[in-house]
C-alpha cells in the first residue's frame, strides 16, 4: 500500500531542503528543482527498483539519469533521503570541496550519481547506452531519465529520439518536464517547439501524458503506465506536466526563479508555506 | 646505427581494424559503435562476428558518443569509430563531459586523421586533435606509426581503465615495428641510439624521422630517434634523457605544431632541461586536396623537412 500522505510530506521536505539549500549559496536553481519534488519523489520512493547501496554499474536495479543537471538540488535532496548519503552532507551544496557541485558529477565519488550532466542534451544518449548495457546482460531492469523541455532545443536529443526507436530500445523512459519555461521566458516565446506528443510518436516512440505532474497520485498512475508499455519494442517517453516554482506561490509560474536564489525574506515566506515535516538537514 | 626495413605498406587503420577483431573474440565485455563508416574504420569484421555487440548510430557522433558513456555503465567496454575530426571537434563537449569528467571507459578510436586523408580536403583533416584531447584531464591520447603498433595498441587499450584516444590514419605506410609487439602504454621506443641531435615523433612522422636519421647519418651526423606513440601521458623521462645527451631536438608530427607533441615536448624540457627545439609540424594553417604524399611534401612533413630542421638546431647548440 502506498502512502500518499507520507510520499506529501516528503516532497514538503524536499523543498524545503532545496529552498535552504540555494538560498545558503545564493545560486543555484529553485524553480525546475521545486517543480520536479513530486516526480523524482515518487520514482525514487515508488515506481523505481532500487538495490541498497551505491554501485555504478546497478546490476539487477533500475537506473536514473538527470540530463538537465541544472535542478541538481532536487536530485542531491532526493538521494540524500533515500540513503544514498547523509543529509547533512545537503549543507555542503555548491561550496569548495564538496561532493554536491553545482551540477552532477561522479567526479567527486557522490553516491547516486552515474553521469556528469548539466551542459544539455546529452543524459538521453547516455541512457539509451546503459539500456543497451542492461539488454546485453539479461538485466530486465529499466533505465529512467528525466530531462528539460527546454533542453529539448539541443539537436543531439533528437539523433537519439530517432536512435531509440530505429533500434527498437524499449526497457527505458525517458520523462520530459514539460514546464513551459526556460531561461529567456516560455519555450513558446523563446522557440516554440509545437507539439511533442506527436513529435516524440513520429519518431516512433509511445508517449505517456501526465497532465497533473505535481500530483503523487497522478505521477504514480501515470509512471505504472508507462511502465506497462515497456518491453514492446518502442522507447515510452512520459510527457510530464508540471508547474515551475511549485509549492512556492511567488515562484509559481514564471522562468524567473529558473537560476535565481530567494533573499532571507523571501526564504521565510516559502518556507511557511511548506512547513517543516520529516526534519530539516 | 640499426637498419629500418619494411616489405609491406599497410594502413594503420587496417591495424585497429584486426586488433578490434581479435578482441571481440578474446573478450566478452568489449562492444564497438560506429557512425556511417563501418568499412573506413575497418570494423566489418567485429560486425560480422558480433552483431550483438555492434552499434551502428548512423550518421550523429554526438549521440555515438553519448551511448559509449551509458555502456560503461554495466562494465562493457566502447570502441567508438568514425573520422579523426568527427571523433573530437564535433563531439568535443560530449566528450568532455559524458566521457572525460565522468571518467568512463571509453575508448575514441579516429582513423584518417592528419592531412594524409588526402583527397577530401581541409574540413576532413584535422591537425588540431591531438591539442584537444590532451588539454583534458584523465584523457590517454596514443598516435601510433604502423600497421602492427596500432594493432597492439587496440588490444593493449582495452585492458587499461579509463578514457582513451587513439589517433590513426587512412594511407598505407610502412610495417617497420614488430609484430604481437607487448604496447606499453606511456612508454618511448627509442629506435636509434646517437649524439648530436634527437628527434622525437609520433604517427606516420616516425617512420620519415628514421629515413631522415639515415640521411643525416651520410652526413655525418648522429640522431637519437624516439617513437612518442603516447603524447599522454609523456615519457619524460626517456625525452630528459635523450636531450640530455644530445643537447637539441627536433620533433615531428602530423598536427598543427600549436597544442602537439611538439609542445608537450617543450614543457617538459622548459621545466627540467632547456634546449633548443625546432618543430617539424603543420604551421597553425589548413590543409587542402592532394596525394597524401603530395601534401607531406607541401607542408612540410617529409624526411628532407626533417633533416632541414635537424640541421638548423643543431647550429643553434
Amino acid at each position: 500500500m502506498i502512502d500518499i500522505n507520507h510520499l506529501e510530506e516528503l516532497t514538503t521536505q524536499v523543498r524545503r531542503d532545496i529552498l535552504r539549500m540555494v538560498h545558503k549559496v545564493n545560486s543555484g536553481h529553485p524553480g525546475g528543482s521545486l517543480g520536479c519534488s513530486e516526480f523524482v519523489v515518487s520514482l525514487f520512493n515508488v515506481i523505481m527498483k532500487r538495490n541498497d547501496g551505491f554501485k555504478m554499474d546497478g546490476h539487477n536495479e533500475d537506473i536514473f539519469f538527470l540530463s538537465n543537471g541544472h535542478i541538481s538540488p532536487v536530485f542531491y535532496s532526493v538521494l540524500a533521503r533515500s540513503n544514498y548519503f547523509d543529509i547533512s552532507e545537503l549543507n555542503t551544496f555548491r561550496l569548495i570541496n564538496s561532493r554536491l557541485q553545482g551540477h552532477p558529477t561522479t567526479h567527486e565519488g557522490l553516491p547516486g550519481v552515474r553521469v556528469a550532466s548539466g551542459s544539455l542534451g546529452q543524459g538521453l544518449s547516455v541512457a539509451i547506452g546503459a539500456s543497451h548495457s542492461k539488454k546485453l546482460n539479461n538485466d530486465s531492469n529499466l533505465i529512467y531519465s528525466l530531462h528539460g523541455d527546454g533542453e529539448l532545443q539541443e539537436g543531439q536529443n533528437w539523433e537519439a529520439i530517432m536512435y531509440a526507436s530505429a533500434k527498437n530500445i524499449d526497457n527505458i523512459i525517458a520523462t520530459i518536464d514539460v514546464n513551459g519555461q526556460q531561461i529567456d521566458g516560455s519555450t513558446s516565446d523563446v522557440i516554440d517547439m509545437g507539439d511533442l506528443k506527436s513529435k516524440f510518436e513520429s519518431f516512433g516512440w509511445i508517449v505517456c501524458k501526465i497532465d497533473q505532474g505535481n500530483d503523487i497520485q497522478s505521477i504514480i498512475n501515470g509512471m505504472k503506465e508507462a511502465k506497462s508499455k515497456t518491453g514492446k519494442n518502442k522507447p515510452v517517453c512520459v510527457l510530464l506536466k508540471t508547474v515551475m516554482g511549485n509549492g512556492v506561490d511567488f515562484m509559481m509560474h514564471t522562468h524567473e526563479w529558473h537560476g535565481k536564489a530567494p533573499n532571507d525574506e523571501q526564504l521565510e515566506t516559502a518556507l511557511n508555506q511548506n512547513p517543516e515535516t520529516l526534519g530539516d538537514y | 646505427m640499426k637498419i629500418y626495413e619494411y616489405s609491406e605498406k599497410k594502413d594503420t587503420r587496417s591495424g585497429f581494424g584486426d586488433g578490434l577483431t581479435e578482441l571481440g573474440k578474446s573478450n566478452p565485455n568489449v562492444v564497438a559503435l560506429c557512425a556511417d563508416l563501418t568499412g573506413s574504420l575497418k570494423m566489418n569484421e567485429f560486425k560480422k562476428n558480433h552483431p550483438e555487440r555492434f552499434f551502428q548510430v548512423g550518421v550523429a557522433e554526438a549521440n555515438m558518443i553519448g551511448i559509449a558513456a551509458g555502456l560503461t555503465i554495466g562494465g562493457k567496454i566502447p570502441f567508438t569509430g568514425t573520422f579523426a575530426n568527427f571523433s573530437t571537434g564535433r563531439v568535443y563537449d560530449q566528450i568532455r563531459q559524458s566521457i572525460a569528467y565522468s571518467g568512463k571507459n571509453v575508448k575514441i578510436c579516429a582513423s584518417h586523421a592528419g592531412i594524409t586523408l588526402g583527397e577530401d580536403g581541409a574540413t576532413h583533416q584535422i591537425l588540431e586533435d591531438i591539442g584537444m584531447m590532451k588539454m583534458l584531464p584523465g584523457m590517454t591520447v596514443i598516435n601510433t606509426c604502423d600497421y602492427n603498433q596500432t594493432k597492439a595498441a587496440t588490444i593493449a587499450i582495452a585492458n587499461y581503465k579509463g578514457p582513451v584516444y587513439l589517433r590513426f590514419g587512412r594511407p598505407k605506410v610502412p610495417v617497420f615495428t614488430p609484430e604481437n609487439q607487448n604496447f606499453e602504454i606511456g612508454k618511448a621506443i627509442q629506435l636509434q641510439d646517437g649524439k648530436d641531435v634527437t628527434i622525437i615523433a609520433t604517427g606516420h612522422l616516425v617512420w620519415e624521422s628514421l629515413e631522415a636519421a639515415k640521411i643525416l647519418y651520410k652526413k655525418g651526423v648522429s640522431v637519437d630517434v624516439i617513437n612518442i606513440h603516447t603524447i599522454k601521458p609523456l615519457d619524460q623521462d626517456a625525452i630528459i634523457k635523450s636531450v640530455n645527451k644530445t643537447g637539441c631536438v627536433v620533433t615531428a608530427e602530423e598536427h598543427n605544431y600549436m597544442g602537439g607533441l611538439g609542445e608537450s615536448v617543450s614543457r617538459v624540457l622548459a621545466s627540467n632541461s632547456p634546449a633548443p627545439q625546432e618543430f617539424v609540424a603543420i604551421n597553425d594553417t589548413f590543409g587542402e586536396s592532394g596525394t597524401p604524399a603530395q601534401l607531406m611534401e607541401k607542408y612540410g612533413l617529409s624526411a628532407n623537412s626533417i633533416v632541414e630542421k635537424a640541421e638548423r638546431v643543431l647550429k643553434r647548440k
